[in-house]
């Protein structure tokens, strides 16, 4: 006999910063929102983000990552919204129908509205010894050093000058390890100049058009070979150093998680700077699956406020669609939220993203 | 701004150039200094971020609309109050007080390593390269609750650093209680 299945109104997967800020929106309009993550604890990287944030006064900004995810969950739990941990989504079948994999047993849950809010995984770099132990992504760091509190290592090489790994080596530096070098394979710096700023201050030498040859060690790292590369990222010979390090941590990007829109059989884009392929979306965030909603880095790799933005925006479409909201109410929230996110593309930090998600927008032909 | 490129800069070493700094509307003019303490602004990227401008009490920085404006620092209205320091993410704001005594100035800046030094520790004072430059006093370091674990750290430095120095060395924190 078959089971009667699981239904909610809303299924929310990944509790990060776009999947709580969706769920907030949607449980706040009315509908029943399910919150699903993998881990056994919501928050994304919310929780790993002790450094004070950029923007406005709307996007929080001046306030710690780890406060405002607080504040989220907080606000989740007042909405009503119902949060499943330990849950991982192993497949996202017809009918907008969830299969969850729960400690020893898989349960389906069938929804009105999917918002996928998965994020990105980690980039990572083949040389010779990058399966060394001591060879870690920079986010894997961050999460020993912020939720575990434990240091990886004493002496680091950070691989990549972007944001993710400038702030990541000063948190390494807070946490009392030595940060040997940044190298970055660009001739520039391409994450904000403050966080440059701060650690260099605190002394950490940034090289640039330099990469990593290979790492060595005997049963874990124990040096790194650097070198210089020439514009077109070939290493330049005679230009090797040696630096003694137990850490190697990669910060060469990221990707989006996008495996259960591809399961469901949304139109994709591949756009490179924005972490590759990327479900189509509309500026609802809703995918070519009428009732599949995307959010965060899922949708082209950002940062926290975007993500928790465009998880706004989710959330009040899907209400919306759902009849819980009106249509000059939704479309007035919607405008505030849409007017925020533009403020977050702006300027050369932004401008590319802004292009890019124009883009995805257009790729999609209708709106 | 610079672009992409040009030689030496924020986007090439990390550290503001002489020129992106006289070029930034936050970098007060060199007369504005001698007068008394002062904030220091640093900010010479089209970033969107504005916490500064609600944080002055004196309305003496202004970012407006773009929100990537960079800050736009009034001289005249600025008490040195010190509030914006903490609540820049990009820990760029300073102060700077040449007026401090007849052959040393005083330098503030935010500091998030442990362990803090204490008022009167004598310290090395570094540059915006991290290269220790002179041994400095500690005059103050304030940490209230509204800082949000950003201290605050006042040096005594001779006089002519004052526009070099920006942080002190990173004292290592023992493990051991």
């Amino acid at each position: 006999m078959v089971e009667p299945m699981n239904k909610v109104k809303v299924a929310v997967v990944g509790a990060g910063a776009a999947g709580i800020s969706a769920s907030i929106e949607a449980a706040r309009a009315g509908a029943k929102v399910v919150l699903i993550d993998e881990n056994e604890r919501p928050g994304g990287q919310l929780f790993k983000q002790i450094h004070k944030f950029f923007g406005s006064e709307a996007h929080r900004a001046g306030i710690r990552g780890i406060q405002i995810g607080t504040d989220l969950l907080e606000q989740a739990k007042e909405a009503g919204v119902q949060i499943r941990l330990n849950t991982v989504v192993y497949g996202l079948f017809a009918e907008k129908c969830l299969g969850l994999m729960c400690g020893d047993h898989t349960e389906e849950l069938q929804a009105d509205v999917i918002i996928l809010a998965t994020g990105a995984s980690e980039n990572t770099l083949a040389f010779p010894g990058w399966t060394l132990p001591g060879v870690m992504g920079a986010g894997a760091a961050q999460t020993l050093i912020n939720i575990h509190r434990t240091l990886p290592g004493d002496r680091v090489l950070m691989v990549g000058a972007g944001n993710v790994g400038l702030i990541v080596s000063y948190q390494l530096l807070q946490a009392g390890a030595e940060v040997v070098a940044s190298v970055e394979g660009l001739p520039y710096i391409g994450g904000y100049g403050v966080h440059a700023s701060k650690i260099r201050r605190a002394g950490v030498p940034i090289l640039l058009s330099h990469t990593v040859l290979r790492a060595e060690g005997h049963e874990s790292v124990e040096r790194a070979v650097i070198s210089q590369v020439d514009k077109n990222w070939v290493p330049l010979q005679g230009t090797e150093k040696t630096l003694e390090i137990d850490t190697l941590c990669l910060a060469v990007g990221l990707s989006p998680l996008a495996e259960l829109a591809w399961m469901a059989g949304c139109q994709f884009i591949h756009i490179s700077p924005m972490g590759g392929w990327i479900p189509v979306h509309d500026e609802n965030m809703q995918t070519t699956l009428p009732g599949i909603y995307v959010a965060g880095d899922l949708t082209g790799i950002e940062e926290a406020s975007t993500a928790m933005e465009e998880g706004r925006l989710a959330g009040l479409a899907a209400a919306e669609a759902l009849g819980c909201l009106s249509f000059e109410e939704g479309a007035m929230k919607k405008a505030e939220v849409r007017e925020r996110l533009e403020t977050l593309r702006i300027g050369s930090f932004g401008k590319g993203r802004s292009l890019a998600k124009k883009q995805i927008l257009e790729s999609r032909g209708t709106v | 701004m610079k672009t992409q490129g040009e030689e030496e800069g924020i986007r090439t070493t990390g550290i503001p150039s002489e020129e992106e700094l006289e070029a930034s509307p936050g970098y007060p003019k060199a007369e504005a200094l001698r007068k008394g303490p002062i904030v220091v602004i640093e900010c010479v990227q089209d970033i969107p971020c504005n916490p500064c401008e609600a944080a002055c009490p004196k309305g003496a920085i202004k970012v407006g609309d773009p929100i990537t404006s960079l800050p736009i620092f009034d001289a005249e209205k600025c008490n040195a109050c010190g509030t914006c320091i903490p609540i820049c993410p990009g820990q760029a704001i300073f102060r700077v007080d040449m007026t401090y005594s007849e052959d040393k100035a005083s330098v503030s800046f935010p500091y998030e390593f442990l362990p803090l030094p204490k008022k009167g520790d004598i310290v090395q004072g570094v540059n915006r390269a991290g290269e220790v430059v002179c041994d400095a006093t500690v005059l103050r370091v304030q940490q209230p609750k509204g800082f949000d674990h950003t201290a605050v750290i006042t040096l005594s430095v001779p006089k002519h650093l004052a526009m070099k120095v920006r942080s002190l060395k990173r004292r290592k924190a023992s493990i051991k209680e």
